[in-house]
This record gives structure tokens, sequence and C-alpha cells, in this order.
């Protein structure tokens, strides 16, 4: 009696252990990083682009109802193609937008603007990739959209697509 | 084209056999002859006649290029070295598997005749057992991966093979340790024949015990390949990282050595029968479960496999179906009678191989529960945590320490029982002695004393007394060996991770930076073009203090198909010492990043495992 | 007597075994020893220290940055923790969630411990 008290035991542990597994299939195995955090975006300080002056983004959070944060480089492809929808929600809704300049030369910088135009209310400097992490940013293209107590409401990783900017044209109406 | 036809409809024939084989070796069972037909040695060898005229048509696919053929399109490029386009027959998942049936029939076919003294029923229960999973291994590649899928239009160029993948250790990393896995099947097969059979003595023992041993080195050396691959190509200059991957194939491992233990127990003194049935399914669990591991995409690794759920939830299934049996037989025929006539004496050999696979199932608890916890935690409760190096350096350092001491006491005892004379007083001082003289070798480098001085004092200890035994006149040479090497290991690792050191900087051609006592000077770059790459080469030059002159040169990989970089470290082995050189490109600019590490003992790390493999080659050599 | 002694020497041993490991006072050592225990987020299972993207040449200087402001090892993770999740370190917490993954080794070390007294001293 005993024995089978054991072994139904086992069985059931091992059924345990695979059914586990089993679900365990389905979960993606590499970090999606949850979009819809309810953190506050850390105001950051850093130089300007142009001017080359110390610059506190909370200035233009503060004073705006939303403000979308976009991560980009001139080197970086993805950010050509979203750069284009960028410009278009600028025109469309003129929301405020603060660019973040990621490892970047300042010419480099200026000639992607200068040939794809300029969105940017301001663009700050991330020469060494440390602001971007104090954002709890993965890399770029990555773009925050925050309300003027720094929530984030919205974080797209990767290039922005159409119904991410769709998306975010209907949260600041 | 034909090719693959003929690679298909092979597998298919073997199939059939296979089922056959199954059937056919109930009925044979069920006839109670007193020889096996001849008939299942034919069809046995048939069996492996058709995988292999099946493996030797993919590899002629890829030899040629064959792009209708999808596993050669998304796996080959016609600019491959013709070395990489057959060792790429098995670089991806669909030829692995039939690799792995590959050796499935060959080593069912060798077992059976190399079994000829063995009880007819038992070996034909194994067969039978080795059967159901060669049938499975077929319903596997047949249903989900099968590698002779067609192409329509045929592409004209492949998709290429990860050119991390071509590496001549990494070519022959997979079939070595799939020897090994193999190797754990059969066992498997066997104990639970031998269950049923109640065929578990001393004589099974004996016959078994090869095949161990066979499994055991092949194992041990696929291991070794894959981290001395892992060292001289991955370029990061470690050579284990407690990634998934490696971990499931450390606790099959982990498992075999407990099991190679245990049978020399079961062989003297036919003690441990039930604990010896266990490991051998355990073993086989393990390999297994790691096959499904690495290919369902369940796990994140540096080397994960197809990442395909489909394929997970067959293998998941069909382990599952294994262990169900194994438990319903070990249930139903496990040896009721007590061993208990025969006592365990506390300082006895027995008890210190006890000891030893006590010790052996913690280190394998701490891999299995630091590679699978994550997973159960993201199901259950859907969070996400990473178990890395520091989890599994805690858990496992401490009982090492312990582990070697034993190792030095254990071999010496003799069986059934010995007295506390043999740990004698001289042998206390010197491991005193041991302690103190890895103290102050330690002690130069300011980092944690006591702790790797007990370490390092047992792993002496055990070296000191291993040699001891090799200048007396009795002694079991395959065991000496292996321990001398394990101790040798420890050691090399030890001061390895001690005494490294490292540089790191940014640098320009041309610019000079010094490092302790040495100067680094980074003189120039060459470009060459390659069959399949850009080569960008550093030149390097380290200068010690005496100007001598070490000269080093770092590769950048451009490969066209598929669009990756590589950096290729250039490492230079000597016998104390390793100099290890990496540069990284770094965005947009003339500027590399340079990691310079110079990393003492690092070919004994390589040589001790040898070593430790090489006393079960002679283990196997033996007479008995 | 003999016995004894051979006891307390393993328990000596077991003990100063769980010593942590110290580290010569040097920010550089200690960068490489933090990024060592965290997870390269954008790649396939590298640490941070291996690993040559962006990603972890920025947090390598975050690192030294914040070390060179005073913050402790500890502080470091909490933050990064804070940003990424437990997810960017390696050396998983000791805490509620985690008990059964540091707990059940030693569970089962401890079980076999009592296997093998059950079979060598008792009848």
């Amino acid at each position: 009696m005993k024995k089978k008290i054991y072994y139904s035991i086992l069985f059931l542990f091992f059924i345990f252990i695979f059914s586990v597994f089993y679900l365990g299939l389905d979960k993606p195995n590499s970090y999606t990083p949850n979009e819809y955090s309810n953190k506050n975006l850390e105001t950051f300080t850093s130089k300007e682009l142009f001017l080359n002056d110390e610059f506190n983004s909370n200035d233009i959070i503060e004073n705006n109802q939303f403000t979308l944060v976009n991560i980009w480089a001139s080197w970086c492809a993805p950010c050509r193609s979203e750069h284009s929808l960028l410009m278009g929600l600028k025109e469309k809704t003129n929301i405020n937008i603060i660019g973040l300049n990621y490892k970047d030369k300042k010419n480099n910088a200026i000639k992607f603007l200068n040939e794809l135009g300029n969105p940017f209310e301001k663009i700050l400097t991330d020469p060494d990739g440390t602001i971007s992490i104090a954002l709890g940013a993965y890399g770029v293209p990555e773009t925050f959209l925050v309300n003027s107590k720094s929530k984030i409401i919205r974080k797209y990783i990767g290039p922005l697509k159409t119904e991410n900017i769709l998306e975010i044209t209907k949260i600041i109406k | 084209m034909i090719s693959s036809h003929i690679g298909y409809y092979s597998l298919i024939l073997g199939f059939i056999l296979s089922i056959s084989l199954l059937i056919y070796s109930i009925y044979c069972f069920r006839k109670n002859n007193t020889k096996i037909n001849q008939n299942i040695f034919s069809i046995l060898f048939l069996q492996f006649f058709t995988v292999i005229i099946s493996f030797i048509s993919l590899v002629y696919s890829f030899v040629i290029s064959d792009f209708s053929n999808e596993t050669v399109y998304n796996n080959s490029h016609t600019t491959k070295p013709i070395f990489y386009k057959i060792s790429g027959t098995w670089g991806n998942h669909e030829g692995s598997l039939l690799l792995w049936l590959l050796v499935l029939t060959l080593f069912i076919f060798l077992f059976i005749i190399f079994s000829k003294k063995q009880p007819t029923k038992y070996r034909l229960l194994s067969i039978f057992f080795q059967q159901i999973i060669i049938c499975g291994f077929f319903l596997f590649l047949l249903l989900t991966s099968n590698p002779f899928n067609f192409l329509f239009p045929v592409p004209n160029e492949g998709l290429g093979l990860n050119p991390i993948l071509q590496d001549p250790a990494l070519a022959i990393h997979p079939p070595i340790l799939y020897l090994g896995y193999v190797g754990s099947s059969i066992i498997f097969s066997a104990s639970l024949a031998s269950l049923v059979q109640n065929n578990i003595n001393s004589l099974w023992a004996a016959h078994i015990k090869k095949w161990i041993q066979i499994a055991w080195v092949f194992l041990t050396i696929g291991i070794l390949l894959g981290s001395i691959w892992a060292y001289y190509e991955l370029g990061w200059g470690g050579f284990w990282f407690w990634d998934p991957v490696e971990n499931v194939s450390l606790m099959p491992w982990l498992c075999l050595t407990a099991l190679l233990h245990t049978i020399i127990v079961l062989e003297k003194r036919s003690l441990l029968k039930s604990w010896t049935v266990i490991l051998s399914i355990a073993t086989f669990t393990l390999s297994m479960s790691g096959t499904f591991l690495v290919r369902s995409g369940i796990l994140n690794s540096v080397h994960t496999f197809a990442n395909d759920p489909k394929r997970g939830v067959f293998i998941l299934l069909f382990l599952f179906g294994l262990i169900l049996l194994s438990l319903i037989l070990f249930f139903i025929y496990q040896d009721k009678e007590n061993n208990s006539q025969k006592k365990f004496f506390l300082i006895s050999k027995e008890t210190s191989i006890l000891v030893n696979n006590w010790f052996m199932m913690y280190f394998l608890s701490v891999v299995l529960i630091g590679t699978i916890y994550p997973i159960f935690l993201e199901v259950l409760i859907n969070e996400k945590i990473s178990i890395g190096p520091p989890f599994f350096n805690k858990l496992l350092i401490p009982f090492l320490a312990v582990f070697l001491i034993f190792m030095s006491i254990g071999p010496k005892l003799n069986w059934i029982k010995d007295n506390f004379e043999k740990i004698k007083y001289l042998r206390i001082i010197l491991f005193f002695i041991c302690i103190i003289l890895s103290f102050y070798l330690i002690k130069k480098t300011s980092s944690e004393i006591l702790f790797t001085s007990v370490i390092g004092g047992g792993a002496l200890y055990l070296l000191f007394i291993s040699i001891e035994d090799l200048f007396k006149k009795k002694y079991n040479i395959s065991q000496v060996i292996s321990h001398f090497g394990f101790s040798l290991f420890i050691l090399s690792i030890l001061f390895n991770s001690l005494f490294s050191t490292e540089f790191s900087a940014n640098m320009k051609v041309g610019q000079e930076l010094s490092f302790k006592k040495d100067q680094v000077k980074f003189l120039k770059i060459k470009i060459f073009e390659k069959e399949n790459y850009k080569s960008v080469i550093a030149n390097f030059e380290i200068i010690d203090e005496k100007e001598n002159i070490i000269s080093l040169y770092p590769e950048i990989r451009i490969y066209n198909q598929p669009n990756i970089l590589t950096s290729e470290a250039d490492i230079i082995s000597s016998v104390f010492s390793d100099k290890f050189m990496v540069i990284n490109l770094l965005k947009g600019e003339e500027i590399f990043n340079v990691r310079y590490q110079t990393k003492p003992f690092m070919i004994w790390i390589w040589i001790s495992t040898f070593l430790i493999s090489f006393g079960g080659i002679l283990g196997l050599l033996k007479r008995n | 007597m003999i016995k004894l002694i051979k006891i307390i020497l393993l328990i000596l041993i077991f003990t100063l075994s769980f010593q942590k490991i110290l580290y010569a006072n040097n920010n550089y050592l200690l960068v490489n020893k933090i990024s060592k225990n965290l997870r390269c987020l954008i790649c396939q299972g590298q640490s941070v220290y291996d690993s040559q993207s962006d990603f972890a040449l920025s947090i390598k200087i975050l690192i030294k940055n914040k070390i060179e402001e005073g913050k402790s090892e500890k502080q470091i993770y909490d933050y990064l923790k804070n940003q990424y999740g437990e997810w960017i370190v390696y050396d998983p917490e000791f805490n509620k969630k985690n008990i059964v993954l540091w707990i059940f080794p030693l569970i089962l070390f401890t079980f076999g411990g009592l296997l093998i007294y059950r079979k060598v001293f008792i009848k």
C-alpha cells in the first residue's frame, strides 16, 4: 500500500513538471518588456545638440500636456524610416517632441535632420548612452509618450509604426 | 534532387523496419528460444543501413549545394568551404536528428553483437525498449523535422550557415556528444530489460559497465570539445558560462559519472540494484530533456536550435511516455527482496561510493534547478528571473571542497569493511600542509583567501595522493588517472581564475598604452578578401619589461552570407599561460575596443579534462 | 576521537567555504564584477561583461559613473532592477519567490544524507 502511495505521488509530480513545461512552450523566451509600465520617466539634463548648453527635459515636459521623447541616431537605419512618421505626427498634431540623440556625432546628426526634417522641439544628446539607460531604454530607436507629470503612458520599442502613430494621435486628443 | 528522394524513402523504409523490429523482438521474446534468431541481426543491420543511406544522401545534397532541399537551403551556401558543407549536415536541427538516428541504430546493432554472453530474453527485451526510442525518433523526424523537404522553385543560393558554427571543434562536437547520449539510451533500455528479467546481478554489471564507460568517455570528450570551441571561437575568453545548453549536457554527465561508480558496487558486491536502474533511467531522461530544452525554444541561450514549439510538444510527450513506462516497470518489477543481509559499513569502499553519489546528486540538483526554475516561475507567477554563474558558484563550490577530500579517501578503502587506521596521521598532516601551501600561493592576489585555500588545499591533497598511488604496486590505473585529472582540473580552474589579468581599452592604430608592467602597441591593420568574408586583421605587440615581444593578430570578420560581424580572438597558448586578445569595432569610428587577457594554466584545463576521460578509456581497455 | 576530528574538520571546511569573495579596492575590477553579473538584455544569453553591444557598453559606463558617485554594489543592482526588472541580474535574490530555488538542492542533500545514514547505521 505504501508503495502505491509513493508511486502515485511520483506520478503526480511528473504530471506537474510536464504541465509546466508544456505551458512554458508558449511563453516567449526573450524579454518582452512591459510596455504599459506605471512608472515615471526620469527627467534628464544634457547638452543640447546645436547650442551645447545644458538643458533640462523637465522644462518641456512640465509645460505640455503630452510630450514624446524619441531616442534616435543618424547611423540607425530604422530611425530613418520612423522619422517620416514623426514628421507627419508633428505636422498633424503639433505635439511636442524631445529628441535624444544617441551615441552620435553632431555633424552626422545635423546632416540627418537637414535631409529628413526636424520635428523636435529640442534635441538633447546622449553621447555614451547612459541617459537612455537611465530612462530604462534598450537601444535605438525607442519612444516614450509622457504626460506633464512625466508619467509614461506608452513606450514603443523599435521604430514607430503607423498604428503607433494612430494610437498616439488618439491619446493626445 | 534524387538524393533527397533516396534519403526520404530510405528513412521511410527504416521506419517500417523499426516498427517490425519492435513487434518481432517481442514475438521472439515470447517464443522462449535459447538463441536469438539470425533474422534479428539482419534486420537490425538493415535498419542501420537505411539510416546511413539517408544520412549520406543528405551529406551529398549539402556537398553539391542542392537547394531544392529545404534543409540545405536554410543552412548552406555555395561559397562555404567543403569541410563545412559536410559538417553543416548535422549543424542544424533536422540533420542533427538524422545523426542521432544514425548512432542509435548503429549502437543497438553493436549492442546485440557484443552481448552474446547475456541471456537471450534480456537481449531481446533490450532491443524492444531501444526500438521504442528509435521508432520515436523516426516519427519525430518524419512528422516534424524532415530533412528532405522540397522547395519549389529551386533557389539559386542558400541562406548560409552561421559563421560561428564554421569551426573544426564545433564540427566534431555534436557527433561525439551524441555518441554519449545514445550510449546512455542503450544503458536505459538494457537496464529496463534487466529489471524486467530480474537479471540485475554482478555478471550483468560487468557487461553493462563497458557501455557505461563508452558513453561516459564520449560524453566527457564531447563536453570538453564544446568548451574548447566556446573558448577559442566565441571570443569572450571564457570556457563555461552556465548557459542552459551547457548545463543540459552537464546534467547527464553528472548522472552518468554517478552510475559509473555505482556499477562498480553492483559488480563487486551485487548491491544497489534498484539505485543502478534509477540512475540509468535518470541519465537517459536527462539526455532527452536536454534535447527538449534546447530545441523547443523554451530557454534563452546563446546556441539554442530551432525554436519550434510543435517539436517541443512532441519531445515532451515522448519523454513523458518514456518516464511513465519506466515508472510502471519499476513499480511492477522492482526487486522486493531486501539486500539488507549485506550491510554497508561506514568505512568501506561501498559507502564511499554512496557518498560520491550523494554529492553527485546534489551537484545535479543544483544545475537542474538553476536551469529550469526560470521556466517554472514564468509559467506559475509570470515573472522572469535570471540565474547565472553567481548562483551556481555559491551552491557548488563549498560542497566541492568537501567532495575533493572524500575523493582522496574513498578509493583507498577496502570493500566491505575497513578501519580508521587507513586515515593515518601522516595524511592529516599532509592535508594541512596542502592547505598552507595553497594559502601562500593565493595570498598574493589579495582576493578571498580562506575559501579558495580550502579548495586549493583539497585539490592539491588529491593530487598528491594520486601521485602517491602511481608509485604503489597495487592500484587501479584508470581510477588514479581520472581522479588525478580531476584534481588537476580543479587546480587549473582555481589558479586560472585567481591569476588571470585583463586589459580593456579603446585604441586607434598607432596607439600605445601601458598595462601593468607591459606595453600594448597597436601597430597596424590589414584587410583581406577571403572566400566568404572580409577579414580585418589587427597587429598588436605586447612588450614586457625584459623587452620580450609577443605579437597578436586579432581579427574581425565581415561575412556576406548571412551578414554578420564576428570577432576572432587571437590566442597564444603555452604550457604556462594563454595570451588572449580580441578586438571589436566601435560604431562609426576608426577606434577599436581592445581586450587583452593573460590566462595562466588555461591549457591545463583541457589537458586535465582529457586525462579524466583517458582514465575511462584505460578502464575500457582493461581486461577483467 | 578521530571521528570527532574528522567531523570538526569537515564543518570547518564547510563554513570557511561560505566566505564571500573580497576584491581589491579597484573600481575597474568592481565594474567587471558587476557587469559579469548582469544580463545583456538585447543579446541571447550573454552577460554585459561579455557583450560588445551598445546596450552593454552603455551599462558599463553607467556602472562606472555610479561607482564614482559612491554607490554600493547593491545600490547599483537595485537601480538596474528598478529600471529593467529582476531579469537583468544573474544572481537571483533570496526572497519568498526564489526560496525553492535556493533550498531545494540543500533539502535534497539532507534527504540523501538521511538515506545513507539509514543504510549504514540502521540494521
